[in-house]
């Protein structure tokens, strides 16, 4: 199997214990690759996927754009992103600051801080396609609409936790929670697809 | 079923916050500078450390009123200081949803005894540290997060570089006592720190806080938020330092640069250039009152 490339956004939030985890991933998988922690531009050429962490969507987005790697992310064809991750990735985002911007590159709505603030952040075992496991809310969004080619992956009474979109030979993947602070399945799941491009 | 308020939860919050900048502000306005400026969450206060400083007596918690205003002004996470042991002024920030609380010297401390328990309180809790044993008996009591104590308002870096690097030669005493199975003088340094021997091992183990570590007291420029990262730190907090600036738009923007780029010089160097006036700062032998001695 081809050795693949994959960063990790590493200018804020829990980068830390995304690469953890996709090391762990790939372990399990028995799959070789570099895992890199992207903060310039340059490293984003040759990655074969990127993961978005949770972090402030707010912050993560202003030094993307500062650092010029904003137009370049949209043409990586592999993305995973968790909460803060998750918005960035969404093509509308209600309860957005002025200056916000996403990558709208799924066809998702979603809500900022839709739960409330920390007060109201919970822990959960959900069930999702790839597996039942106790999933972690931390001033999470909540998925408001999902388009006609967006694939479930979790839902709980009639929220969608978790979902996918496949267009060509681009792949995208995004949970309101944090399984990188949990378990290592959907990291398995994001890794395959890679894998079996 | 769903649980709030767990460890997990409140750990977790201080994981997102990584690499950031965590900023104080006194209304609505510098808040919202402060979240265009990319910083990770915000510190609603009456006044900044350096006010506090000058305007003498007792410090308390902020009135609600501010602290409202500037919830109301921003999206990301809103923080909040209340003093040493005065857990009811804590639930009062819990009764107003703050997303963080700083059980912090910065206030006049209420208890000299006691810390806050911070275990039966929904909302995460932030608290000082000079050294291993502070910061071990601040996560055995509940802390979620910890920062260097440094000396606040003093614009200063020294002090919050020596609590960093005696947090770090603490742990490397332990990993050095754990690795030659040296348990029953383990044992004497839990009971020196007051806390339990587990917490220690496995403090050694992690090679590391078992918590998220800022720093904090006295980051003035964008070299002292790099400086304080290289040593190890897993972001910053910047009181004085901002809204005491020239500039603080630019100030802002160019701390939150350096603290994501803390190892690109040329980067600092960039960012550096042409902030026009740092806050003034103080010598720590002229302060009159060392907030850092406060809450051991």
């Amino acid at each position: 199997m081809k050795l693949k490339n994959i960063g990790v956004l590493g200018f804020q939030g829990d980068f830390v214990e995304h690469i953890e985890t996709t090391k762990k991933a790939l372990n399990k998988l028995s799959f070789e690759g570099n895992i890199i922690m992207v903060k310039t531009k340059d490293k984003l050429q040759n990655l074969d996927g990127l993961i978005i962490p949770g972090g402030e969507s707010t912050t993560l987005q202003t030094l993307c754009i500062k650092n010029g790697l904003w137009e370049d992310m949209k043409r990586i064809k592999y993305i995973y992103g968790t909460c803060a991750g998750a918005i960035l990735l969404a093509k509308k985002v209600l309860h957005k600051t002025k200056n916000q911007q996403t990558l709208e590159l799924m066809d998702i709505e979603i809500d900022r801080n839709a739960y409330g603030g920390q007060i109201s952040s919970f822990e959960k075992k959900i069930k999702t396609k790839l597996g039942n496991f106790d999933a972690v809310f931390i001033r999470s969004p909540r998925i408001t609409k999902t388009g006609k080619n967006i694939v479930i992956i979790a839902k709980e009474r009639n929220e969608v936790l978790a979902c996918e979109q496949r267009d060509k030979d681009k792949y995208y993947l995004v949970s309101c929670f944090h399984p990188e602070l949990t378990t290592t399945i959907f990291h398995e799941y994001f890794l395959k697809k890679i894998y079996s491009q | 079923m769903t649980k709030t308020g767990t460890f997990k939860l409140k750990s977790g919050l201080a994981q997102m916050l990584k690499g950031g900048v965590i900023m104080d502000v006194v209304n609505a306005q510098q808040a919202k500078i402060a979240e265009d400026a990319g910083a990770v969450a915000v510190m609603a206060l009456e006044r900044v450390p350096s006010d506090i400083r000058s305007a003498g007596g007792v410090a308390r918690m902020a009135d609600p009123k501010i602290i409202k205003e500037i919830q109301k002004a921003v999206t990301i996470p809103v923080m909040a200081k209340c003093r040493i042991g005065h857990f009811a002024e804590a639930q009062v920030l819990q009764a107003l949803e703050v997303d963080f609380i700083d059980e912090s010297e910065v206030l006049t401390p209420a208890d000299e005894e006691f810390h806050i328990d911070k275990t039966p309180f929904t909302i995460p809790f932030v608290c000082g540290a000079r050294d291993l044993g502070e910061a071990l008996r601040r996560i055995n009591e509940g802390a979620a997060m910890v920062r260097t104590k440094g000396e606040a308002g003093s614009g200063n870096i020294v002090e919050a570089v020596k609590h960093i690097r005696k947090v770090t030669a603490g742990i490397d005493e332990i990993k050095k006592l754990l690795i030659s199975k040296k348990m029953k003088q383990l044992n004497d340094v839990a009971i020196k720190y007051s806390v339990p021997v587990e917490l220690v091992i496995n403090t050694a183990k992690l090679g590391r806080l078992p918590v998220v570590n800022f720093a904090a007291g006295g980051i003035a420029t964008p070299a002292d938020a790099a400086l304080c990262m290289q040593l190890g730190v897993d972001g910053v907090f910047v009181g004085s330092g901002i809204f005491k600036s020239q500039n603080p738009a630019k100030t802002a923007r160019a701390i939150v640069d350096a603290t994501a780029h803390f190892t690109d010089a040329s980067k600092i160097a960039k960012v550096s250039e042409n902030l026009g006036d740092p806050m003034k700062g103080q010598e720590i032998s002229d302060l009159v009152q060392k907030m850092s001695d406060r809450g051991i």
